[in-house]
């Protein structure tokens, strides 16, 4: 019998997707052009909050090129509403046009569209469109949101709150009478853009036949269609969605917005294509933001560092509408997660989803993973800061150990971590950063008036968020699956069709890993196809850290399929009985004889012509498996980081950065290293730099481009030394756990624990994010002024 | 006709082919290479001359093409990044050790770039880490947290 071919998973494969990125011809929708293609631009509001009294559209209909010119009453009733895909139990949905009829609620809000000859024709259209308002009071805070004198944003949403959620696992109440001590904070995660580096973009085309094809950047291909046949009134058989190339995604892809729903009903009406493109500072105004909340915590602690309860409040804000899954992100998937890596039986957690005159919040890379682990980091720093309790001992104290797995924190019902070492992880962090020498360097350089910290933060959480039938029961419109096909050809080549998405994750590599090593076939023989539901068969796409757990397993027990028919077909050709055929190396043998082993080849090539098929074989070589999972995985990390913070100026330098992600079993090493590096500077980002800002009174969007909104640079950001430990995930085939929100979910309370340990001698305990030198010099001044005094 | 509409020829050299167009004054050079003349690999990523995504080489020297009209460009030679490799089927060296670092995900910042860091090695043949963080921060990658992109570049001035 032939050994195995070796193993591609696991394997740092360099990637088969690069030489066109490389060379430029990468294909984004940017880089679409079809002939007689119109362009549609956008007239937005200027303000927070106002009546619309009057659109003109006269002047716009008159300009050169133009060929369509609308507002949102000509479309009342045609297309829309949007309506969200998560919505929790017993939310208040407000109602939500594709573009605004009487009345806007956030800065870039929609408000007239322009069609014409070229992008250049529509945006000088779109600057004569006049449109009269009456300009209203706005709120953009969440806290001010749900004062009892607040604007109010929608008749159906009183107080401004559309849901409220709770979690309660064993008594707080009385953990905090049995406390010795009971510690509060209050904290604040700073709303965030995602930035992806192409900005959106919408074509939709008429094709002869009467179907319509839109060629959009979407993590959810399949998703869309369903979307867009619904909100437009287009049969969904009709409808073909394409993602081409997709310039980063993190979340900010796979809502429904307005542009994605105009351009298919304009194309419908004027019978050509039309694009849309979104421009960068367009993009701050109407591409989903991420996070903004606001905690309240309580943690009752014995003195000895044991955390017996933990309470939380949290305030989502989620901006003027519910996005697609608003309501699922501050709620289940942040106060769920809010005990992290820690056994704390009583808790108590609830969740206000606050809707304020801002641009709607909703999924941007961990979508309220960050926010739950910042609770829990941020809540056991805090404690062991109080207690002077060194911030490694105090986790090894309340870690949930190795052995207690699979766990359910505070004894709940749906959250349950799969497997875990935290402990492991841990040491290997504290080896890997040298954590004893840093501790005696940082206190000898304190007393030269050098500041330096260490910051230390684990996290777990779930991703892959299924099976389907619990999908329901949390108020998703969407199941938990991921489909993927394999198609053999007669020569024995595969073609993957796989309903996840890449947006730069490299799945036609890693992909092609797991099916070459079931199919034992050269990776050179695979082909992946992904983002056209024209080909590809269904799915739900890439977000939730899902793609390797719930479409790479897919893809698993398809290929396993395709061996086991091969298998059948073989022993027809060989005489033999199916049982005693054995395949490996791309040969099909019957051990312990002397019958000459067929080649896959063959054995496809035979399924194709069907000469010689057993009983009871349909001819063909082309599987489809549409796999649900039975749960969910639950990676787990400690990251480390050191600091030096100048009092004099603020400016916090990183010194250094070690990541230990227990991500399950690797596919490939070193895709998985760079999706560590970019999620941890994402995280860094959101620590140290990046904060979208409102005016608190006109409601006026003050981030509003790159120029002021601080996406960080290679000079901003350290080295990062990632290391692994893999505990196989029992939750799938394939033994792996998600990995693309890793980076995010820890680098934030990593990030803020070192600059508070750098500032201990000052006696500061707390600051809220981005940790700017501004902020941090403030609070030195603040301290030192307190000391004098 | 208007100032905006009126025509100008612009006749320049793009990757060692002679071509024109006529643009309106308004037009950016960016937006002529990749409409005008098809060259869809130098991308647009911003609107206020921040990400670097549009890099390009005027005269041998990296420029964001965002920040230069079309009609400025008249008699310039300019190289994209379908102009880098000599062969066209094959990897020059910096688009070759991206590759070998994994030092691209999505793609989208790779070609400017790959324009950013040929003009960092002619200016610092024996650039060290600072110099190459100093040297890319024109340009922004969201995707690499820009690790292996800097290992990428080291690899090279190592190798000289
Ligand atoms: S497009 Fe961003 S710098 Fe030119
Ligand atoms: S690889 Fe995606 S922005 Fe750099």
């Amino acid at each position: 019998m032939n050994a195995p071919l070796p193993p591609y998973v696991g394997q740092p494969v360099k990637r088969r997707e690069d030489f066109k990125f490389l060379t430029g011809k990468g294909r984004y929708v940017d880089d679409i052009k079809l002939p007689g293609m119109l362009y549609m631009a956008i007239a937005r509001s200027p303000h927070a909050h106002a009546i619309i009294k009057n659109v003109d559209l006269g002047p716009a209909r008159a300009s050169p090129g133009v060929r369509l010119v609308l507002a949102g009453k000509d479309l009342d009733g045609r297309i829309g509403p949007i309506v969200p895909n998560w919505i929790i139990p017993g939310s208040r949905v407000p109602f939500r046009p594709v573009i605004a009829i009487d009345r806007v609620r956030f800065v870039g809000e929609c408000v007239a569209l322009v069609v014409a000859e070229t992008l250049a024709q529509a945006y000088d259209a779109v600057d004569l469109i006049d449109v009269e308002y009456g300009v209203l009071p706005a709120v953009t805070d969440e806290t001010a949101a749900i004062r009892d004198d607040a604007p109010q944003l929608h008749e159906n949403v009183a107080g401004n709150v559309t849901t409220i959620y709770r979690v309660r696992g064993g008594d707080y109440a009385k953990a905090a009478q049995e406390a010795d001590q009971v510690i509060q904070l209050r904290i604040a995660n700073n709303r965030l853009i995602p930035t992806c580096m192409e900005t959106r973009s919408v074509i939709a085309a008429p094709d002869p036949d009467d179907t319509l094809t839109v060629y959009m950047p979407s993590q959810v291909p399949h998703m869309h269609r369903r979307w867009i046949a619904e909100t437009v009134g287009i049969p969904e058989h009709r409808l073909r969605v394409v993602a081409p190339d997709i310039g980063g995604g993190f979340g900010a892809k796979m809502h429904l917005y307005p542009e994605e729903l105009l351009c298919p009903y304009l194309a419908r009406e004027l019978g050509v294509p039309v694009k849309w493109w979104e421009s960068r500072s367009e993009s701050h105004q109407s591409t989903s933001h991420g996070r903004a909340h606001t905690e309240t915590i309580e943690v009752a602690i014995r003195n000895d560092g044991t955390i017996l309860g933990m309470k939380v409040d949290t305030l989502g804000n989620v901006g003027a509408y519910l996005s697609n899954m608003a309501t699922g992100g501050p709620t289940v998937n942040t106060v769920n997660f809010g005990t992290g890596n820690y056994k704390i039986a009583n808790y108590e957690a609830t969740s206000r989803i606050v809707v304020t005159n801002t641009v709607p919040v909703d999924a941007y890379r961990g979508y309220g993973r960050p926010e739950g682990a910042y609770i829990a980091e941020r809540a056991i720093d805090a404690v062991a800061r109080h207690l002077n309790i060194d911030q490694v001992e105090i986790r090894r104290k309340n870690f949930i150990q190795r052995t207690d797995f699979p766990y359910r924190p505070y004894g709940s019902m749906g959250t349950i971590y799969d497997t875990g070492n935290y402990d492991g992880l841990l040491e290997k962090a504290l080896a890997a950063f040298d954590y004893e020498a840093r501790c005696t360097e940082r206190e000898a350089l304190r007393r030269h008036g050098i500041y330096r910290g260490i910051g230390v933060a684990a996290y777990t959480h779930m991703c892959g968020m299924a099976p389907s039938r619990r999908l329901a029961m949390s108020g998703f419109d969407r199941g938990g699956w991921e489909s993927a096909r394999v198609a053999i050809d007669s020569s024995g080549r595969a073609t993957v069709y796989s309903g996840s998405m890449s947006q730069g994750h490299g799945h036609v590599t890693s992909l092609s890993q797991i099916a070459a090593d079931v199919l034992q076939i050269p990776i050179e023989n695979i082909d992946v196809i992904q983002g056209d539901t024209r080909q590809v068969q269904a799915g739900h796409g890439t977000f939730n850290s899902r793609s390797m757990a719930v479409g790479g397993s897919s893809l698993h027990v398809c290929s396993q399929q395709i061996v086991a028919k091969a298998k059948k077909i073989a022993a027809g050709m060989l005489e033999v009985d199916e049982k005693d055929v054995a395949y490996s190396a791309g040969q099909f043998s019957v051990p312990g004889t002397d019958i000459t082993p067929l080649s896959f080849a063959k054995v496809a090539r035979m399924a194709y012509v069907g000469h010689k098929l057993p009983d009871g074989v349909a001819p063909g070589l082309d599987e489809t498996v549409f796999y649900d999972p039975t749960g969910m995985s639950a990676p787990s990390g400690v990251h480390l980081a050191y600091v030096e913070v100048d009092p004099e100026t603020g400016i916090v330098t990183i010194l250094d950065y070690v990541a230990v992600d227990d991500v399950g079993t690797l596919i490939n090493p070193m895709l998985a290293q760079g999706q560590i590096h970019g999620g941890v500077v994402q995280g860094i980002a959101q620590a140290l730099y990046e904060e979208v800002s409102y005016d608190p009174d006109s409601g006026q969007l003050l981030t509003g481009s790159l120029l002021d909104y601080a996406v960080p640079r290679a000079e901003h950001v350290p080295n990062i030394t990632s290391l692994f430990q893999e505990t196989p995930s029992p939750t799938n085939p394939i033994g792996v756990k998600g990995i693309g929100e890793s980076g995010s979910i820890a680098a934030p309370p990593c990030m803020v624990h070192a600059v508070l340990d750098a500032l201990a001698p000052f006696g500061i305990t707390h600051l809220d994010m981005p940790l700017t030198p501004p902020r941090i010099w403030a609070a030195v001044q603040r301290a030192r002024n307190g000391a004098n005094q | 006709m208007s100032e905006v509409e009126k025509r100008h020829v612009v006749t320049l050299e793009i990757n060692g082919v002679r071509r024109n167009a006529e643009v309106e004054p308004r037009k950016l050079l960016v937006h002529l290479i990749r409409e005008d003349f098809g060259l869809t690999g130098t991308h647009v990523g911003c609107d206020t001359s921040q990400c670097g995504a549009c890099t390009v080489e005027l005269d041998g020297q990296a420029i964001k093409s965002c920040t230069v009209l079309a009609v400025m460009a008249d008699g310039a030679s300019i190289t994209t990044i379908e102009g880098v490799s000599p062969v066209a089927s094959r990897l020059d060296a910096v688009q070759t050790a991206f590759h070998e670092h994994h030092a691209l995900q999505c793609g989208f910042c790779t070609p400017g770039m790959v324009m950013s860091v040929r003009q960092l090695l002619r200016d610092h043949p024996d650039a060290n880490e600072d110099d190459i963080r100093h040297g890319i921060a024109g340009n922004i990658c969201r995707c690499t947290g820009y690790h292996n992109i800097v290992r990428a570049v080291e690899s090279l001035v190592a190798k000289d």
